[in-house]
């Protein structure tokens, strides 16, 4: 616990905002295969550790420049998604939700097993695109990191944002995501459609996870199970439905975690992923639809 | 007597006498890995209840394992418990916990509650590691080795039989619970809610009491594990994240809603998790056995949608298939009829 000033809280709320746009964009990934196909994919996570290696095996083995590096990932993140989509989830589609989540959940171990496998199971460290030097803003001091991490995810969904407000393929991803049958009917290939939202999803996630791995400098396998409880908790205090409400929902929740670990001796440690689950608990039984999200009704 | 029941009866009895006769088949190490099969045939039967029976999606149920390893571990590590003593307690605990669980299932169904269990799975070790004093923190929380009574078995022998006391025990428990009215309502919240209410099922109170069952069989499980992990437990032995996975993978591949399967679902953990089937399937070790599990959970759900249990009726069904059985035994004629 540390003693209260001013300039030490808007310190712990840029950086707790730093971490809420890694939750933010896992939210995301999380929340666009949510809208298209009703499920969600605990798979996330891993997807995201496996591209981190990825990107670590390209800079570490083979000296690529972090950008370069970095943009390739996010690259082949996207196509690892659609084949992941095509090959796997494909034969589930229009299966009970549940039995989808269960093959996630099998994803999920499978991945972690083939992470282990193909790159080995010990600490690695990943180097980060921006140096954590301290910039002093009014007496608020942040780094360059926390202020990089923030842009990116704001980047990001920007990007997103006028992708599937401005663009064609967009609109027709919103359609089969609002109605899967009227979308077919007027046309618009779902299948590609569903392929193409787990490559985005997949992209989103490997950002968060070479975001979280250059927070911690250190990572292994177990890398994003943590952040995957986290962006669970985003996208459902910002309604699992709602883009905008996963972004809103894991920069609140960024902020006021962190500032929980900061004030209160209870939730610090791995014990903020307690405050996590608490907080999916509270959302849940309180107002199930989230901030964003639109209230359903529901027989029984 | 029917046909079914001759069956059931022959299952029955060839099960207790392979459980019997098992150890003298077998080393000593074997005997403690047949040890913990026991285990996960307990904590997968419970698990069969509130997921496969009730519908409720549990992806915490290697909380509830971890819940009842601890109670067993601080009452005979820190209280000087006997250990055979605390495994009422477990179940008593972790039934309570499963109760606590069960609340959100009230409000939430399908996804979110998985959503809500799995959460649970994940910060359970936090919760461990952080109440020091209470259990052992990250060291974990010991008691002292369990010796047989008398002279007649040896020590991994006595944790061999008394585990596997407890899960023919479990699994005759179970069959008793869900062939009758507990378990026709179960199936009707199941399959589905609106009827199930309309015929005067009250949906609280079977979910609240699935999870609770189902956990108080996770606690006699958990306490189990800690017996036979050589007295010992820690926040990540049971490890709830990977148990609570693994613990769906064997209820999947054993057949959810059926109890015939659990055996092999709980075969498949044991010897997926020690390294054993990759030794005999001649794969190169370096591959983690984690790949398989998420590998079978996928195949399996997709090919083999009733797993184990639904193969094993289908085999049994195939007798039947066969199409001379009439009642009276003779074959009708064949050909068409002349008249």
């Amino acid at each position: 616990m540390v003693a209260f000033t001013w300039s030490e809280l808007f310190q712990q709320i840029v950086s707790g905002l730093s971490t809420g746009g890694i939750y933010a964009s896992l939210a995301l990934a999380i929340v666009i295969i949510y809208r298209s196909t009703r499920v969600i994919n605990f798979a996330q996570g891993e997807m995201a550790t496996f591209s981190t290696y990825i990107a670590f095996w390209l800079i570490h083995d083979h000296g690529w420049p972090y950008w370069g590096a970095f943009f390739a990932t996010l690259a082949m993140s996207f196509v690892g998604g659609v084949l992941l989509e095509r090959t796997v989830l494909r034969p589930v589609e229009g299966a009970p939700v549940l039995t989808i989540a269960i093959v996630t959940l099998g994803l999920l171990v499978a991945l972690n097993g083939l992470t282990r496998w193909l790159f080995g199971g010990e600490t690695q460290v990943f180097p980060s695109a921006f140096s954590t030097r301290a910039i002093h803003v009014g007496g608020v001091s942040f780094s360059l990191q926390d202020a990089g991490f923030i842009g990116l995810a704001i980047v990001a969904v920007a990007l997103l944002w006028v992708f599937f407000q401005f663009t064609k393929v967009g609109l027709a991803m919103r359609g089969t995501a609002i109605n899967r049958d009227a979308a077919r009917l007027l046309g618009v290939p779902v299948g590609r459609m569903l392929a193409l939202g787990w490559g985005l999803a997949a992209a989103l996630g490997a950002l968060s996870g070479m975001l979280t791995a250059g927070s911690v400098a250190t990572f292994d396998p177990n890398l994003m199970l943590g952040v995957l409880l986290y962006a669970l908790a985003a996208a459902v205090l910002g309604g699992l439905e709602s883009p905008i409400g996963a972004v809103v929902g894991g920069l609140l929740l960024g902020v006021v975690l962190n500032l929980l670990g900061t004030y209160t001796s209870f939730f610090s440690g791995d014990m903020r992923l307690v405050g996590g689950l608490a907080i999916i608990l509270v959302v849940l039984l309180v107002r199930p639809a989230g901030i964003f999200g639109r209230v359903t009704a529901r027989k029984v | 007597m029917s046909r079914s029941d001759l069956m059931r009866g022959g299952l029955i009895a060839a099960l207790v006498a392979l459980v019997g006769l098992l150890p003298l088949a077998i080393n000593d190490f074997q005997k403690t890995q047949f040890a913990f099969v026991a285990v996960y045939v307990i904590a997968i039967a419970g698990l069969n209840i509130v997921t496969g029976y009730a519908g409720q999606v549990s992806l915490g149920h290697g909380a509830a394992v971890s819940i009842g390893a601890y109670t067993t571990a601080i009452l005979a590590g820190q209280h000087g418990v006997p250990y055979y003593a605390t495994i009422p307690v477990a179940a008593a605990v972790a039934g309570l916990g499963g109760l606590a669980l069960g609340l959100p299932a009230l409000r939430l169904s399908g996804l979110y509650l998985a959503l809500v269990t799995f959460g649970v799975a994940v910060s359970t070790p936090a919760i461990a590691k952080h109440f020091t004093k209470f259990t052992g923190g990250s060291t974990g929380q010991g008691f002292t080795i369990v010796k047989p009574p008398g002279n007649l078995v040896t020590e991994n022998e006595w944790l061999y039989y008394f585990s596997w006391a407890f899960a023919l025990a479990a699994l005759a428990v179970a069959w008793l619970l869900v062939r009758g009215r507990l378990g026709r309502a179960f199936r009707a919240v199941r399959d589905s809610e609106v009827a199930a209410t309309s015929s005067g099922i009250d949906l609280s109170v079977y979910k609240l009491v699935a999870f609770a069952i189902s956990a108080a069989f996770a606690g006699v499980a958990g306490s189990l594990f800690a017996i036979d992990n050589l007295s010992y437990v820690s926040p990540d032995a049971p490890d709830p994240i990977k148990l609570s996975i693994y613990l769906l993978v064997g209820a999947v591949v054993a057949g959810l809603g059926s109890l015939r399967g659990i055996v092999i679902g709980a075969l498949l953990i044991e010897f997926l998790y020690t390294g054993d089937l990759e030794k005999w399937l001649h794969l190169p070790k370096s591959v983690p056995a984690d790949f398989f599990f998420g590998a079978v959970l996928v195949v399996v759900i997709v090919l083999v949608p009733r797993g184990a249990a639904g193969l094993l009726s289908r085999l049994a069904g195939l007798g039947r298939l066969y199409p001379y059985h009439s009642k009276a035994g003779t074959p009708p004629e064949r050909g068409v009829s002349t008249e």
